[in-house]
This record gives structure tokens, sequence and C-alpha cells, in this order.
């Protein structure tokens, strides 16, 4: 088994869904835990299906990178679900909800009217599901997701206590100093980097699994913001690559394989925080 | 010099007037308790003062040196916080932020300051503890040591006993007590005046005849006396 793998690992494409993967799980659990808290858990799910939308955009247009629209767009939205906040008409879940089947109507509408591709069904399912993008990485694009991923643990490093303050209580923060309207801003900005960055590797119906399992299963064991944010971050990386060799070695899909293995490690993680915590209140 | 002067304020939000012609001032080392009916305007004036909203009408001038960004405040507990996993001292220290600015980490000294006032509020004990796991009581505290590491000076407190049992009631107007004494100033919004005017030093009644003045001055007062007069009913 070792000797297949790594005869795997001789291919360049493989190490790149591996560096990518990895780069990938870190970044999108460090926003987990706030996204969890603030109730937001299904804003990668929302954002994702506007990625996606963005995508079959780009695609009809013929943008030859798509990057450039599904990026700025994937932002405006997060922008906007994020910082509407209390006022808005439409609010929290309900805001998230129709964005996110609202755009994912509107691009398998448009894929199917401007159609360029003969496989219809195949394109949308490796969209929603990532199937073998992941494998199918350039060089170009490892590039590119090696820097933004980068930028979002560099901006989450520097904004760590400003991301707390603002997560658990915004009012306190607002009120004495903080501008939280800003680092609501920044959170979005990430968020959504994040998620167009992951789609690569899970499609877009399985992002909310990467953000949000890690978080809730740290959640289960640990009890300070800091060492919740670590332990999902490790957890997330372990999870993901040891997703991603069991999908190369047993020929499963990637993302789906990635996600059961997170959702087992919630499951294990659950039992050991009910252990300790019968323990502690016997 | 007052330290807060609050000059013919009409609040509310979205058009809807909730209050008219609120005028009062509060000095330093005052105790100043704001009680009224449910909906009066009692949280939509905190809101104001605090920065958050702005008023309809009137203003708010600030004295000696005083910003609307050092008003410690300790609001009421939301959904979110009662299951944040937080430790005591992680939550103290973020009482610290408005300082910051852009700075990404708390210095030496803001770390001290927070350990000071975990001790001054009686839960360095708990520092390592998680939030979630605490007490009312002692959740309360801890939120109390976080708005005094944003300010030294004034304190705004929404509702601060609500939801807490009798002993640890007792024990928050104690802390509150002790605060006042040190020389915090302190703004209560309470809706049980009974229990907050043997503390208070002044009196705002939100509603329709709004009242402002000291504690001796609203028992006498009509709004006052009405209030007496149904407690010696009770």
């Amino acid at each position: 088994m070792i000797q297949t793998l790594l005869q795997y690992l001789q291919y360049p494409f493989v190490r790149y869904a591996l560096i990518v993967g990895v780069l990938i799980a870190l970044c999108s659990s460090l926003l987990g835990v706030t996204l969890v808290l603030k109730r937001f858990s299904f804003i990668g799910d929302g954002l994702s299906h506007v990625a996606f939308g963005a995508m079959t955009i780009a695609t009809v247009l013929g943008i030859s990178n798509e990057m450039l629209l599904v990026l700025p767009i994937t932002v405006l939205s997060a922008v906007l679900l994020l910082s509407a906040g209390q006022r808005a008409a439409v609010k929290g879940d309900a805001a998230i909800a129709m964005v996110s089947v609202g755009a994912l109507a509107f691009g398998y509408l448009l894929m199917n009217i401007f159609s360029t591709s003969s496989n219809l069904s195949g394109d949308v399912c490796s969209t929603l599901f990532g199937s073998t993008s992941i494998l199918t990485l350039t060089v170009r694009e490892v590039v590119l997701s090696i820097v933004l991923s980068v930028l979002v643990v560099a901006a989450f490093l520097l904004f760590y206590h400003k991301i707390f303050a603002v997560t658990f209580d915004e009012t306190f923060a607002q009120a004495t100093g903080t501008n939280a309207r800003l680092y609501n801003l920044i959170i979005a900005v990430i968020i959504a980097v994040i998620i167009v960055l992951a789609m690569n590797l899970v499609g877009s119906l399985l992002i909310s699994a990467l953000v949000i399992f890690p978080a809730l299963s740290a959640m289960r064991v640990h009890k300070t913001f800091l060492s919740v944010t670590i332990c999902s971050a490790v957890l997330s990386v372990a999870c993901a690559l040891a997703g991603m060799l069991i999908s190369i070695l047993g020929g499963t899909p990637v993302g789906s394989t990635i996600v059961a293995v997170d959702a087992l490690a919630f499951g294990i993680f659950t039992l050991i925080g009910r252990i300790k915590g019968g323990i502690s209140h016997a | 010099m007052a330290l807060l002067t609050i000059q013919d304020l009409t609040l509310g939000y979205d058009n809807r007037i909730l209050a008219e012609h609120v005028s009062f001032s509060v000095h330093e080392g005052d105790y100043l308790c704001i009680v009224g009916e449910n909906g009066s305007g009692k949280s939509t004036l905190m809101r104001t003062m605090l920065g958050l909203q702005p008023p309809m009408a009137g203003q708010i001038l600030f004295g000696e040196g005083l910003k609307s960004s050092h008003i410690g405040y300790l609001p009421q507990q939301t959904p979110v916080q009662r299951d944040f996993p937080a430790s005591v001292r992680e939550i103290v220290l973020s009482g610290c932020q408005g300082r910051c600015g852009l700075r990404p980490f708390y210095t030496a000294e803001e770390k001290a300051l927070a350990r000071r006032n975990m001790e001054r509020m009686g839960v360095l004990p708990l520092q390592d503890r998680c939030y979630r796991e605490l007490s009312g009581g002692q959740q309360q505290r801890v939120l109390l040591a976080r708005a005094l590491c944003a300010t030294g000076k004034i304190l705004l407190l929404d509702e601060p006993v609500s939801g807490l049992d009798p002993q640890a009631t007792a024990e928050m107007y104690a802390v509150l007590k002790s605060l006042h004494r040190e020389g915090v100033t302190l703004i209560m919004i309470s809706h049980d005046i009974a229990a907050a005017l043997p503390y208070a030093t002044h009196i705002l009644h939100m509603g329709a005849r709004a009242f402002f003045g000291t504690r001796e001055e609203y028992l006498d007062s009509a709004v006052g006396r009405r209030f007496t007069q149904r407690e010696v009913e009770l």
C-alpha cells in the first residue's frame, strides 16, 4: 500500500493536489469557530453556490481566467450577507438560504441555456462535488492557491484578537472603540477567498463541511478560543490529508471522502468530550 | 463640568419616537439609575450614549476628556455567549481591544491591567476556566472585569442582575457598590426600582412624564411617591 502511495507521489499532479488540499483545509478551519458562533454556519454553502453561479457566467462569457470574475462576485456577496446584520429586510439564515438556492438555480439555468459542452450533467456534477478538478491543477493555480492561503493565514493571525472581540460581543467591541464593522468586513472577505479556493477541493456542495466540521469537533473537547482554533486547524489538515490519501488509494471521490473523514472525526471528538465531561462532573 | 451632558434628546428608531426632551447630566462619582417601563426608551438611550446609534434630535456632550469609546459597558448576555468556548482571561483581555487600534497584539501593560481587573472582581482564580461553565453571577463579574479594562471611569450597566438568583443579585449589587466607592461612575438600567433605589444617588425615570433628580428629590416627586406608595400597599 505504501509502495502504491509512493508511486502516486511521483506524479506532480498528486503532489500539487496534496499541497493545495492541505492549505485549503488549514484556511477553511480558521474562521469556522467564528462562523459557527455567529450563527453563520451555512454561509459557506450560500457563498459557494454564488461562486458556482459566477463560474457559469464566466463560462458562458468565455472568460478564460474564471477567478477574475468569481472572486469579486463572491467577495461582494459575502460582504452583503455578513454586513447586512440586523437591519436588513431578509436576514440571517433566510438571506443565506435565498442567495444560496437562487445562485444555484441561476447557475444551472445559464449552463443549460448556453451549454458549450456535450457533457452538461458531468460538468455540473464536477462543479458541485469537486470530483477530479483538484487533480488537474496547473502550476499557476497551485501558486495562486499558495499565495491566497498565505494571505488568509496572515490576515487571520494579524486580526486574531479583533476577530475574537467581534465574535464574542460585537456590541461591546463597537461601543468601546473597536471598528466592528471593518472587522466584519474583513471576516467576510477572508471567508469568500477561502470558499473560492475550496471549490477546487470539495466542490461547492460540500464546502460548509470543510468550514464547520473541524470547528464543531474542536469545540466538543476544548474550552478556550485559542485551543479550539489550533485544534480545529490541526484536525482539518489531518482529515484532509487522510481523506485525500484514501481517495487516491481507493479511487473514491476526493471531496466526499474528506468530508466523510471530517464527520468521523466529529463523532470521535463528541465521544471524547462526553467522556471528559463525565469525569469532570463526577 | 459634567462627565456626560444629555441635552433635549429625542430617542427612537425607524422614525418611531420613544422618548422626547430627555435631559440630564452625570458627574464624576454619580450612581445614576435609569428606570422606566418596557418600551420607554431605556435601551435606546443607552445605545445612543454608547454611540451605537445616532440620536434623532438633541445632543450628548462629553466632558473632562471623556469620549464615547471610554465608557465601559456591561451588556445583557446574548445566546451566542452562553456557549462560547473562551477562557475567562481571553474575555477580560478583549476589553483592552479598544485601546489597540490597529496593533494586532496586546502589550504587557494591557495584560497586567486585565489581571488587576480580574483580581478586583474576584475572578482571578477562574482565569483559565471556560466562560460557559461559570455560574451566572461569575459570568457577570467576568464581563464587569472586561468593562473595567475599557475604562476606569464610567460604567454603563444594562440590567446587570437580570437572570441572576437572589444571592447572586445581592452579590452583584455589593460589587457595584464597592466599585462606586472606589470612584467609578455608574449608570445602571434597571426595571427593578425597589432593589436599585437604595444604592443610587440619582434617578432618571423614563416615560410620559420623565423625571431626573437625586434620589431624595425622586422620593419626594409625584412619580416617586406613586412608586413608594405602591410599595406601602404591597
